[in-house]
């Protein structure tokens, strides 16, 4: 094979490629050219994949976001320029009530999994008795059937027939509608994502924590401070990052939640749209309507948000992680 | 507050602390109290999804009686009559046939890549791989399905391998780029001296050390490939469908029939219960190892 020139915009110099004369190795110089034609090679069908199947298609959708198309995907279609863009910001009867949505749902269920994930992980910390059954039932949610877990919980929450009124009445409280209302129905779904995602927030920082030098707590101990002067200035701002990574992991997936959306309340996230996010309003403009066009749009607008999210909320966190 | 950085000089005669350290006093109260705390936490996350694999040995009738519990004579009935309307079945085939297949191209995709990116440090590279992880999987799906539409390919297994791969690509990726950055270069630099390739020494030396890490980056894709809802709620037809799809179909026409929708749930949960169980270690290492060393 001829030593074809493949431009690399950097040398990765920084871990492996040996320096000539660095080693005594026979021929440093065609290993470091080796070594740069076959990381490429190596990366070839990666990249060739993600550029067919994601960057291509993105592409796609930016373009179909300028058009009128609707109905059959293989029907006319015209360029309108921004109009389905004006018709989506000018929306307030599905699209800025779902983006409202997607930010609550996102932001609320977040905040709590970070929260108890994180009390969860301290509780954690030091090893136990069970800690392996333990770990065992945590990796569930996570890795359970969304579809699964979202049917088990209108099982749960059934108004009339769930354990979960039973448990109320026991307590002496009032029964409730969850699934079946309107204003519950956001808060409940809520509260699974949290059920569901708390378990990771534990685990990434369980990780986390695993990896702190024990010195500087030992100090502060020395130095006399409380539990909660240790936890909240050694051990918090030494966590920072992992928790900053978790934090824009699980935002980025919080967004994007579907599944259990869908599969609890059906198309158009029920008879109001009560559950109605940016990703069911986008499937159902696309699915259940056939407005391409429109949808792209959405589409376009929400994966600009995701990305300005986590722009913010790296930036924020300090982190060149995630 | 006291942490300033400068340590306070320690006691002359330091006790020695004993295993752990930082151990405040009134340590058997704490004990307790966080056994009984780490219990509770367990019972919350655990009994969910107890009462859905009670609820598939239940009759319909003690399913929808609250008072039941867990304490009631089991019956294999619901299972039974989902088997024999068969969709299941055939749909538990079909997301394993689409899982391997999606999951072993990925690998085979992901693992040279990932192989690439550690070891030379193209983080800028890697980093527009890993973007696929933040693109919300709709915004690919509305053009897939534009373009697949007029291919004729919508309802193939084809399309469902591809799009599943969507998925696990960048998952394999993230988790095994931590994965070969941690593994000494010496070895690699050894195995070149000797003789072999650059190819060689990934292929002999540094693909067999990272095997434990492929299989769980490879389970975990599976297992995600599994789950999948949203490309088989779109690109599988009725022979083509997946476990998901066939259970949210069984929602709204047998919503009554709460027995036979949990005992389906749970035999499409029981695989990922049990990879969980026997690998619940290397997942977790998996699930977190992208994380925390960024």
């Amino acid at each position: 094979m001829a030593a074809t020139e493949v431009s690399a915009p950097q040398a990765g110099t920084r871990s492996s490629t040996p320096r000539p004369g660095a080693r005594r190795t026979r021929t440093p110089r065609t290993f470091e050219q080796a070594n740069r034609r076959l990381k490429w090679a190596m990366l070839a069908p990666a990249l060739l994949f993600v550029g067919l199947m994601i960057v291509f298609p993105l592409a796609f959708t930016l373009d179909l976001s300028l058009t009128d198309a609707f109905g059959a995907v293989n029907a006319d279609k015209r360029h309108i320029g921004l109009r389905n863009f004006t018709d989506a910001l000018g929306d307030t009867r599905r699209f800025w009530p779902a983006a409202r949505r997607t930010l609550v749902f996102t932001v609320g269920a977040v905040i709590l999994e970070t929260v108890l994930g994180l009390a969860l992980a301290m509780l954690m910390r030091k090893p136990f008795r069970g800690m392996r059954l333990v770990r065992t039932v945590l990796i569930i949610p996570l890795l359970a059937t969304p579809v699964a877990i979202g049917i088990l919980w209108l099982l749960i929450l059934d108004p009339t027939n769930g354990i979960a009124n039973h448990l109320l009445e026991g307590l002496g409280l009032p029964r409730q509608e969850f699934l079946g209302s309107v204003s519950q129905s956001l808060p409940m779904l809520m509260l699974i994502d949290v059920w569901q995602w708390t378990p990771m927030m534990t685990l990434l920082l369980l990780a986390g924590l695993s990896t702190l030098p024990e010195e500087p707590e030992e100090a502060a101990l020395v130095d006399g401070a409380n539990a909660w002067q240790r936890f909240r200035y050694v051990v918090l701002p030494m966590l920072g990052p992992t928790l900053a990574t978790a934090l824009v992991l699980r935002a980025v997936d919080a967004l994007k939640t579907f599944d259990i959306l869908y599969a609890t309340k059906g198309a158009g996230g029920g008879s109001d749209f009560e559950v109605e996010t940016l990703n069911v309003y986008a499937y159902g403009l696309t699915f259940d309507y056939q407005e391409y066009g429109l949808a792209a749009a959405v589409l376009v607008l929400f994966t600009l948000f995701i990305i300005g999210v986590v722009v913010v909320l790296r930036r924020r966190g300090g982190g060149k992680n995630a | 507050m006291s942490t300033t950085a400068t340590p306070a000089p320690r006691p002359p005669v330091a006790r020695q602390p004993r295993g752990r350290t930082t151990q405040p006093r009134g340590r058997r109260k704490w004990t307790w109290l966080r056994g009984i705390a780490i219990t509770l936490v367990t019972l919350v996350f655990a009994l969910p999804l107890v009462w859905m694999f009670a609820a598939a040995f239940k009759t319909n009738v003690q399913v929808t009686d609250p008072g039941v519990g867990l304490w009631f004579k089991p019956t294999l009935d619901n299972f039974r009559s989902i088997v024999e309307a068969g969709q299941i079945v055939r749909s538990m085939g079909n997301s394993l046939l689409v899982g391997v297949v999606s999951t072993v191209l990925s690998a085979v995709i992901a693992v040279p890549a990932a192989w690439a990116v550690g070891r030379f440090a193209m983080h800028r590279t890697g980093s527009l791989i890993l973007v696929a992880r933040i693109v919300p999987a709709i915004s690919l799906l509305v053009p897939w399905y534009y373009l697949f539409a007029q291919m004729g390919l919508v309802g193939s297994y084809t399309v469902l391998v591809l799009s599943h791969m969507f998925v696990s690509v960048p998952l394999i990726m993230w988790i095994m780029i931590s994965f070969f950055a941690g593994l000494p270069v010496e070895l690699e630099e050894a195995a070149r001296t000797d003789g072999l390739s650059a190819f060689g020494a990934f292929w002999r030396v540094s693909l067999p050390l990272a095997a434990p890490g492929t299989a769980t980056a490879s389970l975990l894709a599976f297992v995600f490939s599994w789950n999948n809802f949203m490309f088989a709620l779109v690109f599988a037809d009725d022979r083509t469908q997946t476990v998901p799809v066939t259970l949210f179909n069984f929602i709204s026409y047998a919503s009554t029939d709460w027995g036979g929708l949990m005992a389906a749930a749970t035999l499409i949960t029981v695989p990922v219960v049990i990879a969980a169980v026997v690998g619940q270690k290397y997942l977790v290492a998996g699930l977190t190892s992208g994380a925390t060393k960024g």
